[in-house]
Parts: structure tokens; C-alpha cells; sequence
């Protein structure tokens, strides 16, 4: 999964460069927010502006991350959720458990 | 070796398709899936929304069959079927694994926060009806929308 890192003040910037998010990838995404958490990042932000679609699988690496974060006491945000991608936090209600924002920039100046 | 037959019969509506129980296909099948919508007589406003919903709804059925079978055996492959009847647009997933009760699964307790277990639920939430029963060919799981 290609996933751009950032650096930006005090926030750990992760942006998804893929479309989609599937059982074939969410495996990856869960490691590498994991991995930061535990590299010492005190506020991650997934950038979701380029992912159209996520699946079930997708939603657990991102809750994954939520949890760990929430652990160490870190801050954990989502930002630029496409139509598709917001209804499946609906769904399952998780649009009340994330900090969610609707885009990078406003996350970043929140 | 990775491959991918898809066996188109008279019409479009009757399609067999065999995909190695590997998740790189899942995009495949979530693309045919989308594709399909495309193809079906459906009133125009409700087009994108049907071809989200098939693409969920295969993307999380195909995965749970390649997880049921990956355990068994990894050369195996996934088997989807796709017919319209009735004005029904029928998806049949075949696995060879041990099988489950679908009626035994929970609505996923939402404020537990667990990180798996939402998969049967999004395609319950997606689809008109779901039934998972055991057959000569392996387990079927049987997914029926309406679209007209």
C-alpha cells in the first residue's frame, strides 16, 4: 500500500495513495499507523481524500489505530472521507467514535 | 500463477466467475461488481448507489470465502455467480470451507469498538436478502437485491 508520511509541527501526517482500501491492503494500513503510534507520533492524521471505497477490513485497521492512539493517550483524526467512504462510518456508527474532519487542512488548523 | 476466467453465457445477466482465493483480486471483483451496475436496466438515479452496494457487498463476501478457505487450502479458488430473475439480480459466492450460521451472527454490538465482525452486517445492510447454506459444490452464499 503506497502511503505518503508528513511531518508537519506536531502532527504525523499519513495520506492514503490508493483508491481503495481492501482486505488485500488494510493489513498494511493497521502495521504502519501502529508503527508510528509506537515511533513516539503524538497526532496522527489518515488523509482519506483519494480512497473511494473501504471495506469492512479497512474499518478495523483504522479502529485499530484509534485504539493504540487512545492507549497513548495520542490524538487519532480522519480527514477528507469521500461519500462512499463517510456512509460505511455511518453504518456502523463509527462516524461518533472518530474525530473526523473534511479535509487535511481543516484537521490541520483544528 | 494468478488468472481469472470470466464465462459469459447468453446474456450478460448470467455470468460465472472463478478468481483465485487470493485478496489481489478482490479489486476485480469489486470492479466486475461496479461494471454489472452499469450494465443492469436500473432507474439512472439509483445506478451509483447499486454499483457502491454490489461492489461492498461482493469485496466483503469474496473475502470472507477466501479467508474460509485459505485455511483449508491456498491453491483454491472463489466461485461468484451472477443472475437476474424476477427483477431480482441474484450473487452466489461459493467456499469450500467449514461453513457458519448466519443466523447465529450478532448485529455487531457497535459501541464495542471491535475490529472485525462488520462484514455480514454491511451486506445484510446493502442487500434485500442474505442466506448461507451448504450445497453439493461447496457453501453458498446467497445474496438477492431487487433492481426494478
Amino acid at each position: 500500500m503506497r502511503i505518503a508520511k508528513e511531518v508537519r509541527d506536531d502532527r504525523t501526517v499519513l495520506s492514503i495513495q490508493e483508491d481503495r482500501i481492501d482486505a488485500h491492503n488494510s493489513g498494511e494500513l493497521k502495521d504502519l499507523v501502529l508503527k508510528t503510534l509506537e515511533g513516539g507520533a503524538k497526532n496522527v492524521v489518515i488523509d482519506l481524500a483519494r480512497v473511494q471505497f473501504i471495506d469492512s477490513s479497512g474499518l478495523g485497521a483504522l479502529l485499530s489505530g484509534y485504539k493504540n492512539a487512545s492507549l497513548r493517550t495520542s490524538g487519532f483524526a480522519l480527514a477528507g472521507l469521500q461519500p462512499r467512504v463517510r456512509s460505511m462510518f455511518e453504518l456502523t456508527r463509527l462516524h461518533r467514535v472518530f474525530d473526523i474532519y473534511p479535509s487535511l487542512q481543516l484537521a490541520l488548523s483544528a | 500463477m494468478g488468472w481469472a476466467v470470466i464465462e459469459m453465457c447468453e446474456t450478460f445477466v448470467n455470468l460465472d466467475i472463478v478468481v483465485p482465493s487470493q485478496t489481489r483480486y478482490l479489486r476485480l471483483v469489486g470492479a466486475i461488481a461496479e461494471q454489472l451496475a452499469k450494465e443492469l436496466d436500473v432507474q439512472e438515479d439509483t445506478r451509483d448507489t447499486l454499483a457502491f452496494h454490489l461492489n461492498l457487498a461482493l469485496t466483503e463476501a469474496v473475502a470472507n470465502a477466501i479467508q474460509y478457505s485459505s485455511a483449508a487450502n491456498s491453491t483454491d479458488s472463489v466461485r461468484i455467480c451472477f443472475s437476474v430473475e424476477d427483477a431480482y439480480l441474484s450473487v452466489r459466492v461459493y467456499d469450500h470451507g467449514g461453513g457458519f450460521d448466519l443466523a447465529a451472527l450478532p448485529t455487531p454490538a457497535f459501541d464495542e469498538l471491535r475490529e472485525r465482525g462488520r462484514g455480514i452486517f454491511f451486506i445484510r445492510s446493502v442487500m434485500d436478502s442474505v442466506q448461507y447454506r451448504k450445497t453439493d459444490s461447496g457453501n453458498v452464499l446467497e445474496m438477492r437485491k431487487k433492481i426494478a
